[in-house]
């Protein structure tokens, strides 16, 4: 048990410790702060893979707690634990994190600057996956924001269009950090709020829970916090309309920022609606979830069309990442255990799905110099191993079986079928559009006869080492999806209990509902269940 | 963690210790061509001749599995049905199982797919020999195999959609298979999407009857056997209204219009040819386009209580079956003249469930796969031989490629319905089944019978009777074996009590229909022996008088050109770029505005700034006399 | 007699004085003189209340204001001496480039 005790720590603050170490090694060793990378993000991952096959489903709730005093005065703590959910996006975030280190190989520029800020990224997304205290929470978001615009602004690209600028680095990297920022001080003042009506001296997530559970807020204050939070944590994940930040945020980073920027970081807005907006104002979220599941249909829509009509690769991930986002918050507004364990497993299935592609495009983008579909073509015949993983992430994203995607969406359609039977058509639709602009990027990039100037250019990969990342990706893709039990019990060990306990603060409509469809009940039930005894 | 249980649902007693066998060996028929796909795409994607080999014993192994299973149920050894499965996903109260589920039904399309698969793995690996990427093909061939008997040995609704979903992916990558050819790249997108297109009526339909299927709200399912005992309960007790059910069915329906290319979804299929030969055989002639029927076979029990629906599948069976084979009048391309009678003989089969006969639909899909499969190969070995597809350049073949035309000749007898051969047994239940239900339905289908003779016979008096000269040699006997096989398969398909097996006692014959059937055929034949053959009647005459059908038919009324315009006008021009539009001008624009906002204000502001010391002071002065003032006013 | 008025109206009319140099004139050397003006009105009015009020605080501050404003003299001094080395001018107006 004693591992238990660090085991989170150790997580955390091995990145942190990497970039602490990076600052003592000489510019001019770039291979030197390569492994340390290497090295502390694979201790954050056997970590994270420890902590998941070690979690105790059947017991539950948060384990591996870590609980220290910060700042005593207010009542801050400095307070660290998982649940399921918090589990599986551990480890989600430490196979992004390791991956893009491994894919960063590619960077040549300022190697050191660029490791330090991308390790306090990981330290940053990390600590926001495994913080029990609102201020410690905050404190880790806004370390995961700030290493962005650096990253960005000095090692990304610009997006062209016909091979003029159309939205420069510098623009994007100032538009997320600001957006961002924005989305973090309007939560903020939800939180601040919440903290004042409370009056309850803590930042204790667990603490403030079961004091709201005995004492809820009113529904007036909660329907007024709500969407504060709401709309702060939903601009990062990213909610439409406040979404344009994203598709030029991940057009413009370096491969594998977009890897983490893509695949979790845009999983903490959700991930923070999970984690406080839902289990701490039920009433609010009862309250506002209807309007939220139409809102995200048009996630769900415009953001597959608008993919549909973009020709810069790294822009049509950009808008279907937003499209599919729109699937994780129609599962968290869907309120059912079904949903909400759909909405998780697709935040672990698309940031996988979504890191292996734009590890593809950045492998592409380093050797061809364009994604600018248009120019691309036939580099199947160059590099067949990219372009097979190429046509797994395509077909990860439109949802094939056997991927995570595929099992999430179901459970999301599944769970959210009552309620909501028009948006999960709208959402079954956007599965179509997923495929067809999925396919049109496939076909337009890998397929089609060999141009002459990729050819002795373009190189596949070849040694182990390189397709590493790619192998894990694929890996973590279909053994989740093909056999998806262990995740999703693991994941139900923490939705089932968090949707009950919202479902039971539902002011009138619940008992209301269940006497409507009462009287008829029993005769049904004793009939079918005959029939299953037949069977 | 892995709850497996087997259950024997009938009465009948099996021995324990042949129930644990079979079991195993229901296992070994789903799971031994994954296994070797996964082998083939991991470890022998550089081994060509071990991805052959893998492929080839992996799906030999599972007919193997399957005739041991076929004997000991029809021996009366083993009780059918029997289901053996595993939890697949058990969460709050979702339960959806994934499993093998052994009946008469699925026993008889497993050797569909085995057997005849079989055959077309082992042409292959003469047709592929000296592809580079044979390896891949194979893989992918391995996949399909497993993928399409989930479909057929499923036990529910979701591992039948999971199986759905994959022949699609395999389809996908088998048409695209020489994918420097844009055209084949281009095809495999088609077929792929517009199955994706019908699957989204299919899903919802599954999610729908999934979300009735109980009253509590924990006990639903998706459970073949479950839902059949239970929804005629709900039915009678009114808790799920018939309209609910038949927009159920129809949505449902939408999967096989999709999967087995029937009217108005069917413009992915001719173009599938692009694919190699063996797979258009396979895949888009004997299991994968038939996997439609076949789902509406194994869940006829849901369709039959719904009239109006089955309305529907008749007449959009019947309309595939008409309109296809008029298309086969007006093409020139070997392959695609079968994949248009494909269509046709496919919308034979939905016509079938449409008309109440599963047992008749099913006894198609079978004949058909068998000489369907034998035309596509003889196709594919002349293609090997000659290197040409299109018919007028082909001629002569009987001379150059005697067995290959020899094969080809029974299949295309079978396929016309000649007297004796298993295309006429199956085609006549089905004209049987139309005549007792539907008179109009019933002309047509013999209509379309005698138009299926006469594009067979032109496809036969052109490519391979003619005075052509096409210079090809014959095929080596790796492919000519599965020719041999499957020809002797479609003389004797129709003797083996297919019906019977499949429980339908068979009727006496129908004479007249039989009759009648033939001499649509005859008529059929000898139309076209006297336009291409003995040329009696000038074929450009001909085609002047009909030149408006025919402008029709060879642009296959339109279908294409309607999805193109879609597409490229309606949802590129207009939704995806006013979607595009809205982004860049409203949503970043707005954004932008935001910005330019603050910044036209700190523009405003920094008027103030002169930078002249002695205007601050002059100002300052002001404020301060301005204060003094305001004091001695106040007092 | 000369009482703590006729002080104040003293100060009053120097610190004027000193006040309307401060705005009027562009020569950086007369802005200081006249800032000296107003800074001595202020001492002057300490000075004639501390004998007036019989206490010496104000005469301690004057103190504090002498050696600041010396201190002052002597940075602006070096400051005027600069501009004229480097842009040949003592017209604070021609010195701009902090400006946006």
């Amino acid at each position: 048990m004693s591992i238990n005790a660090w085991l989170l720590p150790l997580i955390l603050f091995a990145p942190a410790v990497g970039a602490l170490l990076l600052t003592l090694i000489p510019e001019n060793r770039p291979d030197l702060v390569r492994r340390v990378a290497v090295l502390v993000t694979g201790i954050s991952l056997a970590g994270a893979l420890h902590a998941i096959f070690h979690y105790q489903t059947a017991a539950g709730g948060f384990q591996y707690e870590v609980l220290k005093p910060w700042l005593p005065q207010l009542g801050i703590q400095f307070h660290l634990g998982v649940d399921g959910i918090g589990v599986v996006l551990l480890l989600l975030h430490a196979l992004c994190g390791f991956t893009g280190v491994l894919i960063s190989y590619s960077i040549k520029q300022r190697v050191k600057e660029y490791y330090i800020f991308y390790l306090t990224l990981i330290t940053g997304v990390f600590g926001v996956f495994m913080s029990l205290d609102l201020f410690c929470f905050y404190f880790f978001y806004e370390m995961a924001v700030i290493p962005m615009y650096p990253l960005i602004g000095i090692w990304g690209s610009d997006v062209k269009e016909e091979g003029r600028v159309k939205y420069s680095k510098q623009y994007a990297t100032m538009k997320l950090t600001i957006y961002l920022t924005l989305g973090a001080v309007v939560a903020l003042v939800g939180l601040l709020a919440l903290y004042q009506w409370t009056g309850a001296q803590t930042f204790d997530i667990p603490t403030l829970q079961a004091m709201l559970a005995d004492e809820p807020l009113s529904t007036a204050q909660q329907r007024w916090i709500f969407p504060l939070l709401f709309i702060g944590f939903g601009v990062i994940a990213p909610m439409w309309p406040f979404h344009s930040w994203s598709p030029m945020g991940h057009a413009a980073a370096p491969s594998a920022v977009s890897m983490l920027h893509a695949g979790v970081l845009m999983k903490l807005g959700s991930y923070a609606i999970i984690r406080i907006a839902l289990p701490l104002l039920p009433q609010g979220a009862v309250y506002w979830l209807p309007w939220v599941a139409s809102i995200v249909v048009m996630n769900i829509l415009y953001g597959g069309f608008v993919a549909l009509a973009q020709k810069d690769l790294k822009l049509i991930v950009g808008y279907s990442s937003s499209s599919h986002m729109g699937y994780v918050l129609l599962g968290i507004a869907c309120l059912t255990p079904l949903s909400l364990t759909g909405a998780v497993m697709l935040m672990f299935g698309h940031g996988i799905m979504t890191a292996l592609a734009f590890a593809i495009i950045g492998q592409l983008y380093d050797q061809t110099h364009t994604r600018w579909l248009p120019d691309l073509g036939g580099l199947a015949h160059q590099i067949p191993f990219i372009a097979g993983c190429g046509v797994i992430a395509a077909m990860a994203s439109s949802g094939l079986p056997g991927f995570a995607n595929f099992v999430s969406e179901l459970l999301v359609f599944m769970g959210g079928w009552d309620k909501y039977p028009v948006q999960i058509v709208c959402g079954a639709l956007g599965v179509v559009i997923t495929s067809v602009y999925m396919l049109r990027v496939v076909r337009g990039t890998f397929f089609g006869p060999s141009k002459p100037e990729f050819e002795g250019h373009v190189h596949d990969a070849k040694t182990p080492f390189e397709k590493l990342p790619f192998i894990i990706l694929v890996l973590a893709l279909l053994i989740t999806g093909s056999w998806p039990g262990p995740m999703l019990r693991l994941l139900e060990s923490s939705t089932g209990p968090l949707v009950e306990r919202i479902l039971m603060n539902e002011p009138n409509t619940a008992p209301d509902s269940i006497q409507v469809h009462s009287p008829a009940k029993p005769g049904h039930a004793s009939a079918s269940n005959e029939h299953s005894e037949m069977n | 963690m892995v709850e497996a249980h087997s259950a024997a649902a009938a009465v009948g007693a099996t021995d324990p210790a042949l129930l644990a066998l079979a079991g195993k060996a229901a296992w070994a028929i789903l799971l031994t061509p994954l296994i070797c796909a996964v082998a083939i795409l991991l470890v022998g994607i550089h081994r060509k001749s071990f991805a052959m080999a893998a492929a080839v014993g992996g799906l030999a192994t599972s007919l193997i599995c399957t005739l041991f299973l076929f004997f000991q149920a029809s021996q009366g050894h083993l009780a059918v049905p029997f289901e053996v499965s595993v939890t697949w996903i058990s969460l709050g109260g979702l339960s959806i199982p994934f499993g093998v589920l052994i009946d008469n039904l699925s026993l008889i399309m497993t050797l569909v797919v085995t057997g005849i698969g079989s055959g077309i793995f082992l042409y292959s690996v003469g047709y592929m020999h000296d592809d580079a990427a044979a390896s891949r093909y194979f893989g992918m061939l391995s996949l399909f195999a497993f993928s399409i008997l989930t479909i057929v040995l499923s036990t529910n609704w979701i591992q039948l959609f999971i199986g759905w979903e994959l022949v699609g992916f395999c389809s996908y990558m088998l048409i695209g298979h020489w994918y420097a050819k844009p055209s084949a790249a281009a095809a495999g997108n088609k077929a792929f999407i517009v199955n994706r297109v019908a699957d989204f009526g299919f899903i919802i339909g599954i999610l729908w009857l999934w979300s009735v299927s109980s009253t509590a709200s924990d006990d639903r399912t998706v459970h073949f056997a479950t839902l059949m005992a239970r929804l005629p309960v709900l039915v009678e007790s009114g808790a799920v209204p018939v309209a609910t059910l038949s927009v159920i069915g129809l949505l449902l329906f939408c999967g096989p219009v999709g999967k087995s290319a029937q009217f108005p979804l069917h413009v992915w299929l001719p173009d599938a040819m692009e694919g190699p030969t063996p797979v258009s055989a396979l895949i888009h002639a004997a299991t994968m386009v038939a996997a439609g029927v076949y789902m509406l076979c194994r869940t006829f029990w849901l369709f039959e209580m719904i009239p109006s629906t089955l309305n529907v599948i008749l007449y959009v069976g019947a309309a595939t079956a008409f309109l296809a084979a008029a298309l086969g009048f007006a093409e020139n391309d070997l392959k695609r003249i079968l994949a248009f009678s494909t269509l046709s003989q496919l919308g034979y089969m939905v016509m079938a469930i449409g008309l109440g006969g599963p047992v008749a639909a099913m006894y198609h899909l079978t004949t058909h796969a068998c000489f369907k499969a034998l035309l596509f190969l003889g196709a594919g070995s002349v293609i090997h031989g000659t290197h040409e597809q299109n018919i007028w350049k082909l001629g002569g073949l009987t001379r150059s490629m005697r067995w290959t035309s020899l094969t080809f000749l029974i299949g295309s007898l079978a396929l016309i319905g000649f007297p004796g051969l298993s295309g006429f047994f199956s085609k006549d239940e089905i004209l049987v089944l139309a005549r007792e239900h539907n008179l109009p339905i019933y002309l047509l289908a013999t209509l379309t019978a005698g138009m299926t003779a006469f594009y067979t016979g032109r496809l036969w008096f052109v490519a391979f009777m003619g005075k052509g000269h096409a210079h090809g040699h014959e095929s080596p006997p790796v492919m000519l074996g599965p020719l041999f096989f499957l020809a002797g398969l479609s003389v004797v398909a129709g003797y083996i009590g297919i019906p019977a097996w499949l429980g339908e006692h068979h009727e006496a014959f129908h004479w007249d229909v039989a009759l009648t059937s033939t001499a649509a055929v005859a008529a059929g034949v000898t139309i076209s022996w006297l336009l291409y053959s003995k040329r009696a009647i000038a074929a450009g005459s001909l085609v002047r008088a009909l030149a408006l059908p025919q402008s029709f038919v060879e642009n296959r009324y339109y279908i294409d050109d309607i999805y193109t315009w879609y597409v490229q006008n309606i949802q590129q021009k207009i939704i995806a770029a006013g979607c595009a539009w809205f982004e860049q001008n409203i949503i970043i624009g707005a954004v932008n505005a935001v910005a330019a906002l603050a910044q036209g204000l700190g523009r405003l502001l920094r008027l103030f700034q002169t930078g002249v010391v002695q205007t601050y002071v002059l100002v300052f002065v002001a404020g301060v006399l301005w204060l003094i003032t305001r004091y001695l006013a106040v007092r | 007699m000369v009482t703590v008025t006729h002080y104040v109206v003293a100060s009053a009319a120097l610190f004027c004085i000193g006040l309307a140099g401060v705005m009027s004139r562009r020569n950086v050397l007369m802005i200081l003189l006249c800032v000296e003006l107003m800074l001595n009105a202020a001492n002057l009015l300490f000075v004639a209340y501390s004998k007036a009020w019989g206490n010496l605080h104000g005469q301690m501050i004057v103190f504090f204001v002498i050696t600041v404003a010396a201190a002052e003299v002597t940075v602006g001094l070096a400051i005027a001496i600069l501009m004229m080395r480097q842009r040949n001018t003592l017209d604070a107006d021609a010195v701009q480039s902090m400006k946006w």
